[in-house]
């Protein structure tokens, strides 16, 4: 196991796994997205306080999720990063940015889509609204603060302490609409008890939360192939790879 | 239930499409920019593995 986890470090094996695993990830990704929406567009009813409008939950809500997720992911491997220096986490921490703006962003847009008809308005400055706008600007401070360091091995590790900095915020947008009074709805399926929502809905939210997290993966490894080609332009394995692909 | 009443969403129509468009144009962005940049690097090394194979 040791072996295999040191093997894939490496960056011609990382680079040759990933590129045999991503298709199938990504036929994945397809199955679990097509279920999701027929179960969450089509086959989940009306819901009979909001009707049609909650089906906005299907992309808002894992949105949301993948945007906490993957900020802990960023957080770890900042970690892992200030501990032992390792160039794989370095990556993974940098490259996790932009795909957790992503989700954040999508959080927030659909939320407003969503509080408009429910609400009368797009845009309260609420807990839980602006714990999860303060993590947008987290993950845009990362972008930003590595683009603007030129030793990249340097801009890694300020990148690891801002991102470790910014975890404090975690609990917060979780604990938001626990703590304050809020025109945010509270958990509905993380709770100890039942959730508080019907199997034919929930079903296709916890498909597409499982699709969300498929694709962060996919993302993920597009861009690690990509800055490691770029890193390592000039080594040997990358042109014999392209050799054998010639061949 | 017909189409039009699919696409109407009991009303909310506009609020629950433009959610569905945004993630899907979000979602693909993210993977067509990485994808159309590793295709420009290896076509790059490509072309220079092959001057230096001209020039050996």
């Amino acid at each position: 196991m040791m072996n295999f986890l040191h093997r894939l470090a490496s960056p011609p094996h990382f680079y040759r796994i990933s590129g045999r695993l991503l298709p199938w990830l990504g036929a994945a990704f397809a199955l679990l997205l097509v279920a999701g929406l027929v179960g969450g567009l089509y086959l989940a009813p009306p819901d009979y306080q909001q009707g049609d409008s909650f089906r906005i939950m299907y992309i808002h809500v894992p949105s949301a999720w993948m945007s906490l997720f993957i900020y802990m992911v960023m957080a770890g491997a900042g970690l892992i990063v200030l501990v032992w220096r390792i160039k794989l986490a370095e990556l993974v921490a940098v490259h996790s940015a932009p795909i957790g703006a992503s989700f954040t962003f999508l959080a927030l847009v659909t939320g407003s889509l969503w509080g408009k008809p429910m609400w009368g308005t797009w845009w309260v400055w609420d807990a839980r609204l602006t714990s999860e706008l303060i993590l947008l600007f987290l993950y845009l401070g990362v972008i930003g603060l590595y683009n603007a360091i030129e030793d990249k091995r340097a801009a890694a590790r300020a990148v690891a302490i801002l991102a470790l900095v910014g975890v404090v915020n975690i609990p917060i947008i979780h604990y938001s609409v626990v703590w304050w009074n809020t025109l945010h709805q509270g958990p509905t399926v993380t709770r100890f008890d039942k959730p508080a929502i019907a199997t034919s809905m929930l079903i296709p939210l916890l498909i597409m939360a499982l699709a969300f997290n498929l694709y962060y993966f996919i993302a993920l490894l597009m861009r690690l192939r990509l800055a490691l080609l770029e890193r390592e332009a000039g080594a040997r394995w990358v042109a014999n790879l392209l050799a054998e692909e010639e061949a | 239930m017909s189409l039009s009443e699919f696409l109407h969403m009991g009303g909310y129509a506009p609020y629950v499409w433009p959610s569905y468009g945004i993630a899907a144009l979000v979602l693909w962005w993210n993977l067509w920019v990485p994808a159309r940049r590793l295709r420009q690097v290896r076509a790059r090394l490509r072309r220079r593995l092959r001057r230096e194979e001209a020039s050996r």
